[in-house]
């Protein structure tokens, strides 16, 4: 009888363990939206998300520029990071010797690993400088920033698209042989359409990277507060916005910033959401 | 999950029959480039863009490791924080203490969570997939949202202020979901064979739970376990208005202090001592790659024990 009681207690606290998480989530949404959202309505919702100044001191809070920067630097670090990731899975896919696979593997792997403080860093002492010397302006630009985040970017979509590329049957490339196709023919107009919905996950994932890095953008965007001004100039995104002030904001300013935050919240929710549709049509394929 | 699991024994096997082992390679390669020039282009692109991620990435590393290297001072390892010495012992000890603190909680939380998920619940509930739409959703979730709802519900809410436990607590439910996963891939693969041996030798199901399905795992656990200690070593988001920015260790768990990688954005953004930024990022490379080294190992030994 004893040993019935502490299965049953046992299995009620793996199911506590596993509510965990739905726990998790639920507190997340409840504590941001409940303080963010009446911030948005003091403010009024229009001039939140569409006011183009941003000036605290001024009770100025708009957040257009800091959205478009989000969306700005996004785009412009899949233009650079994507197709190389792309490429790069292609190469690990298709291309790469056998032995020299898991070199390369764990190198993907290592390169996702570091810490995007440590990229950031590296932007700031080596990109920056660089970019300075190359145009003779500011160095922080939207440029800058979208080519660190490209780098960013590279190991999240290399890893997903990768492991879609392999669950590709082989008969597929074969036949294409077969057909007379060149290795590279079989690879680019069979075996990677067919694999469609890994690599827009991949690419979706990536975006969702893109748009919530935080630490990697504060040290390389500039982070002026108007509106983006061409990609030589520099920007601030959502996150950094965030980081930005909240050390120092209070009363409505500080609710602004948690606002901020919730849009940024929803734009992830929206990509998750993307994220997750594709890979169950990855799964059904 | 499982699906995962056979693409990755089925790419295995791919890769032996790859078509870049054919025989006469340089003719090929000759051929090609004569009756196919744009199919040899592309190999080429392939190959630069593959080059092109390895190079950045061991330039990245070599130019810090090179640059920080002789910055790394024994002065840096002092055990109190002043402008003078700019040490990052104290930012060394918070990050030890953060990550255990977090690893306590989280691991044995993700564990039990995953034994719910794989051994108990009914495959296909709603119950199991609310829980893994969930636990996908924190996944996604970026490093700055945990921090505002750690500084909003840990330290305002339940007024823990700017401490090591909010930080840590709020790095528990980041890596809470890759926990989870690992764990549970970990176990699904688990041959049901084990399971069977086990109740047929008269064990209950929490005993076959832990004393052979468990243990069988374990490589693949403490796997997603070293990512998950990756993740919070490499943490800044997160940590910046939760466990905050004091540069020493303090003295409870209810003090604040920095963590290796706070101090380094701290150090770079004030700009005063890039010295000591340099060698700073030195320490969290080291870090990173001896735990990129060890999931692999650990990763290795999961394939070995299955052949």
């Amino acid at each position: 009888m004893k040993g019935k009681l502490t299965e049953q207690i046992m299995r009620f606290v793996f199911l506590i363990a596993a509510f965990a998480s739905v726990l998790a989530v639920a507190l997340i949404c409840i504590f941001l939206f409940s303080n963010g959202i009446p911030a948005m309505l003091k403010i009024g919702i229009p001039d939140f998300l569409l006011g183009q100044k941003w000036k605290p001191s001024n009770n100025l809070y708009g957040i257009l520029p800091f959205i478009l920067g989000s969306i700005y630097v996004t785009a412009g670090s899949v233009i650079i990071g994507v197709p190389t990731a792309l490429l790069t899975a292609v190469f690990l896919a298709f291309y790469c010797p056998k032995k020299l696979y898991p070199i390369l593997k764990a190198m993907v792997n290592l390169m996702a690993g570091i810490p995007s403080v440590v990229y950031g860093f590296f932007g700031l002492v080596l990109i920056v400088p660089l970019m300075r010397d190359l145009t003779g302006h500011d160095g922080s630009t939207m440029l800058t920033a979208s080519i660190l985040l490209g780098i960013m970017i590279l190991p999240t979509v290399t890893g997903v698209v990768e492991p879609a590329l392999r669950s590709v049957p082989t008969s597929y490339y074969e036949g294409a042989l077969a057909l007379g196709a060149t290795h590279e023919r079989s690879v680019f107009f069979t075996v990677l359409p067919a694999a469609k919905s890994g690599v827009i996950a991949g690419i979706v994932l990536g975006i969702g990277r893109s748009i919530g890095e935080t630490m990697a953008v504060i040290m390389v965007a500039g982070n002026q507060t108007w509106m983006p001004q061409g990609i030589m100039k520099g920007l601030r995104t959502m996150t950094a916005n965030i980081v930005m002030e909240m050390g120092y904001a209070a009363d409505l300013h500080r609710e602004a910033l948690i606002a901020t935050g919730v849009v940024l919240f929803v734009f992830i929710l929206i990509i998750n959401l993307c994220v997750s549709a594709l890979k169950r049509r990855s799964a059904y394929d | 999950m499982t699906k995962e699991r056979t693409i990755e024994t089925n790419s295995e096997k791919k890769n032996d029959s790859a078509p870049n082992n054919r025989p006469g390679k340089k003719k090929a390669a000759m051929n090609l480039i004569k009756y196919h020039p744009l199919s040899a282009l592309v190999a080429g692109i392939v190959w630069l863009a593959a080059l092109l991620t390895m190079a950045v990435l061991v330039f990245l590393v070599g130019f810090i490791t090179v640059k920080g290297l002789r910055h790394l001072t024994p002065e840096l390892f002092s055990l109190t924080y002043n402008s003078d010495n700019v040490s990052l012992m104290p930012a060394l000890v918070n990050t030890l203490v953060i990550t255990a603190l977090a690893l306590v909680i989280a691991v044995p939380l993700g564990i039990f969570a995953a034994i719910y998920l794989v051994e108990y619940a009914k495959k296909g509930s709603r119950l199991v997939s609310l829980i893994r739409i969930t636990a996908e959703t924190l996944q996604g979730i970026p490093s700055i949202i945990y921090g505002l709802f750690g500084l909003l519900f840990f330290s305002t809410a339940l007024h823990w202020g700017y401490s090591l436990l909010s930080g840590s607590m709020t790095l528990v439910i980041m890596i809470l979901p890759l926990i989870i996963r690992t764990t549970e891939e970990a176990l699904i693969g688990v041959p049901d064979s084990y399971r069977e041996a086990s109740f047929g030798l008269g064990a209950g199901k929490l005993r076959t739970i832990f004393c052979v399905v468990l243990p069988a795992a374990i490589p693949g656990i403490l796997s997603g376990v070293v990512l998950a200690t990756g993740r919070i070593v490499g943490e800044t988001a997160a940590l910046l208005y939760t466990a905050g920015s004091v540069a020493k260790i303090p003295s409870s768990l209810f003090g604040s202090g920095r963590s290796l990688a706070v101090h380094m954005y701290v150090l770079s953004s004030e700009g005063l001592h890039m010295e000591q930024a340099y060698a700073t990022a030195v320490v969290l490379l080291v870090f990173v790659l001896a735990l990129n080294g060890l999931s692999t190992l650990f990763a290795r030994g999961l394939t070995k024990g299955r052949g």
